[in-house]
């Protein structure tokens, strides 16, 4: 049971850490997405979207390739920062934050599309620089949206499988998440009353995800109405 | 007070060829819808980059896109009310009415938030937020709020439109106090003339896109 929760646990802080790390990156792309037009725009485009296309697997080994130990970026950050993705908790992270950015920016751009920029004209005629404008109309504005993106990246990265058991592994207290350790327990003989458990456990987390972001929206929903 | 516009600017079959200087007091902006109206004001505004124009506020040049000079709109200090309120739905009207005073609070002088609340008839509806008032309230807290970010030219643009025939009644008498009380020059676009002729300074008609006819009162 010990090792059940261990496996929860686990799943939460790489879902969530996964999830924090991405929001601003995320809002920083989905604003350049929704408002800009500039020379890379389409290329931009296709980057964030590709992890939503290739096969999972093939997202893990270009982690490999990149972050892993002998990668040039995960090389680099070895010998200078002594800091490592491969084989740890924070590579699971990783390979869950690359698989939902594209759906956090996607559900984070119709949020800013979405917001009038009729009240971003206003802002700038009462004195607001394009900065301010962005952080007291823009982003508050398109608070749905990010909420959505968020929620929805959330349960993206807890469910990240194919990507993070070809990056970091199967690692048991270290890089073994929900969906490893159900793939993990399924494996054995007789670990299906396990896998149900961890089953489950993922059904619970994703329902109080979608409960709490609907809450919320129906909060904002009642100022506004 | 002097505004002297240049403004050209082409946009499929519509021309807009302007050139006038426009004086202290209440311009009125006059024409049939299509005449080009708010595209002047969104212009000095700076919020649509035409083609042409040379915008000079007494000494200070705002455009100039011959010379590859703009002035964006949010330094420029020019009050501005839609003609949809446009109210910021996340904000309490009295946030609302601070929003772009904030963004001055290092200037001196500028109308005092009270003042202007209790003129305007807001003092029992500050705490609110835009979605509970009524279309006369909104427009009058848009009026307030561009009043307080310490502008030195008003641009409203048909103020009134959106409000039912009670509530302007309601309305014109405050811009007549503010006309009176505080001598900030305004340009005031609309289509009937009643609004507006016992109380322009001098007017300026357009149409399709060209001045028509110029006249003081």
């Amino acid at each position: 049971m010990s090792s059940e929760l261990e496996i929860v646990w686990l799943s939460l802080k790489v879902a969530s850490v996964a999830t924090l790390a991405s929001a601003i990156p995320a809002i920083g792309v989905a604003w350049l997405l929704a408002r800009k037009r500039f020379f890379g725009r389409a290329g931009l485009n296709v980057i964030v979207h590709l992890p939503l296309v290739v096969p999972p697997v093939v997202t893990g080994y270009f982690l490999l390739i990149v972050f892993g130990r002998r990668g040039f970026v995960g090389a680099w950050l070895d010998q200078y920062l002594g800091f490592q993705f491969s084989f740890r908790w924070t590579g699971a992270a990783l390979a869950a934050a690359v698989s939902a950015f594209p759906l956090i920016v996607r559900a984070i751009q119709l949020g800013i599309e979405h917001v009038d920029r009729h009240f971003e004209e206003v802002a700038s005629t009462l004195g607001a620089r394009p900065i301010w404008v962005f952080l007291t109309v823009t982003l508050p504005l398109a608070l749905p949206g990010i909420i959505a993106g968020l929620v929805i990246g959330f349960a993206k990265a807890l469910g990240e499988f194919g990507a993070t058991i070809t990056f970091v592994s199967n690692i048991p207290g270290e890089t073994q998440t929900l969906a490893l350790g159900i793939f993990t327990a399924l494996d054995r003989p007789g670990g299906e009353a396990v896998a149900m458990r961890l089953a489950a456990f993922s059904v619970a987390i994703s329902v109080i995800a979608i409960l709490a972001s609907e809450m919320f929206a129906r909060s904002l929903k009642r100022r506004d109405a | 007070m002097s505004l002297d516009l240049a403004i050209r600017h082409l946009v499929g079959q519509f021309d807009l060829d302007m050139h006038v200087r426009l004086g202290s007091g209440l311009t009125a902006l006059v024409g049939p819808s299509g005449s080009g109206k708010t595209t002047v004001l969104n212009v000095v505004a700076g919020i649509l980059r035409p083609q042409h124009a040379s915008i000079k506020f007494d000494d200070d040049t705002l455009a100039d896109t011959d010379a590859g000079l703009w002035v964006p709109s949010h330094r420029r200090r020019i009050g501005y009310v839609f003609q949809e309120p446009r109210l910021l739905p996340h904000l309490t009207i009295r946030q609302n009415l601070m929003y772009g005073r904030w963004f001055h609070r290092h200037r001196q002088g500028g109308l005092p938030f009270d003042e202007i609340t209790t003129l305007l008839n807001l003092s029992q509806i500050l705490h609110r937020y835009p979605s509970k008032l009524s279309g006369g309230e909104k427009q009058r807290v848009a009026l307030g709020r561009a009043l307080l970010a310490h502008p030195r030219l008003l641009l409203l643009d048909e103020p009134l439109a959106a409000v039912d025939q009670t509530h302007r009644a309601e309305i014109l008498p405050y811009l007549d106090r503010l006309r009176r009380d505080h001598s900030i020059p305004a340009i005031y676009v609309t289509h009937t003339w009643a609004e507006v002729s016992s109380r322009a300074d001098h007017v300026v008609e357009l149409e399709n896109g060209k001045v028509k006819a110029l006249s003081e009162l």
